[in-house]
């Protein structure tokens, strides 16, 4: 499987791992560092494995929330892996595969397999990029919550632009099709509206009207 | 508490995460509406490549940021290779704020 994939897309899946292990290194640390046992981070971690969502439940329980509601508001931002999983569904595979691949699933190991053309690269991209993920992450926030404060700020560092450039690098070549452009650029601009009045995770969901806006032209003349 | 939410999320994310696998598993799409299941997604990664960088919290995210996704975006767009894309995207934010940016 794993030698399906290009070697450029190994070196590249290679880099966003490094760039997870050092903001993983950093939730550790921030958890641990505004009261949490660091057996919450590391099983947030392995049981959740979904990055923004882990901030946002510490971030409000730290604040006071309960811990309830910042469940309830994680799973919110974590909704968009529904539309992902019917997108990528034929790249997770079938019976027990579906079962671990699942939990594999975020926002980067979709984009580098819609990146690939080919259905088995798809899937090797899928598979080699969610399980480097899962241990970069999980390695990260182990060291961190047992390390302490080795990273406090990863903004110091830039990668908080970092990421949204890898995911942008990744659907830059589905934005050349037309249709597909204005789908985007008039969900993202939905997003954008809607985030200083919606709860985090919904702008996002939010932007899929612009594929009514847009897309389905395109798909009406297939 | 903590052990009952942190389970809550768990579990609730694995279904999420679970049902379009599965879904899809069950019926056999057109053509078409599997091309507009790629566009859904490429079009809720977009929107968190826009919400990511302009946005933090309720509020503008500053200048070092979308700066730095900026520099990325034309780099990429250049059809540089991804690993400068990535590099110069936190190079310019860390830079940025070195020299006092917001």
């Amino acid at each position: 499987m794993y030698r399906t994939l290009d070697r450029a897309v190994v070196r590249d899946i290679a880099l966003v791992c490094l760039a997870d292990t050092l903001v993983g290194l950093s939730y550790g640390a921030i958890a641990v560092g505004s009261g949490f046992d660091p057996w919450v981070p590391i099983a947030m971690s392995l049981l959740v494995l979904a990055g923004a969502s882990q901030f946002l439940f510490v971030g409000m329980v730290a604040a006071g929330a309960s811990p309830l509601a910042a469940a309830a508001a994680g799973l919110l931002v974590n909704a968009r892996h529904l539309p992902f999983g019917l997108a990528v569904g034929e790249a997770v595979g079938p019976g027990w595969r579906r079962v671990v691949g699942s939990h594999l699933m975020n926002d980067e190991t979709v984009a580098f397999a819609l990146g690939q053309r080919e259905r088995e690269a798809q899937r090797a991209a899928y598979w080699v990029c969610g399980v480097a993920i899962l241990v970069a992450w999980n390695a990260g926030v182990l060291i961190g919550a047992l390390a302490g404060t080795a990273i406090g700020d990863t903004d110091a560092l830039g990668l908080d632009a970092a990421f949204p450039a890898v995911l942008l690098a990744l659907v830059l070549p589905s934005l050349r099709d037309r249709g597909t452009r204005h789908a985007a650029l008039a969900g993202a601009a939905i997003a954008l509206a809607a985030t200083p009045v919606a709860p985090a995770g919904l702008p996002v969901l939010l932007a899929l009207a612009g594929l009514l806006l847009a897309g389905l032209p395109r798909v009406s003349r297939c | 508490m903590l052990t009952i939410a942190v389970t809550m999320l768990a579990a609730g994310t694995f279904a999420l995460r679970f049902a379009g696998p599965a879904l899809r598993s069950r019926v056999e799409l057109p053509a078409a509406v599997e091309a507009l299941l790629a566009t859904a997604a490429v079009v809720l990664l977009t929107a968190l490549v826009a919400t990511a960088s302009l946005t933090r919290d309720d509020g503008f995210a500053g200048i070092a940021r979308p700066a730095g996704v900026l520099v990325g975006g034309v780099l990429a767009w250049r059809r540089v290779p991804f690993v400068v894309v990535v590099l110069a995207a936190a190079t310019t934010a860390a830079g940025l704020r070195l020299l006092g940016a917001p």
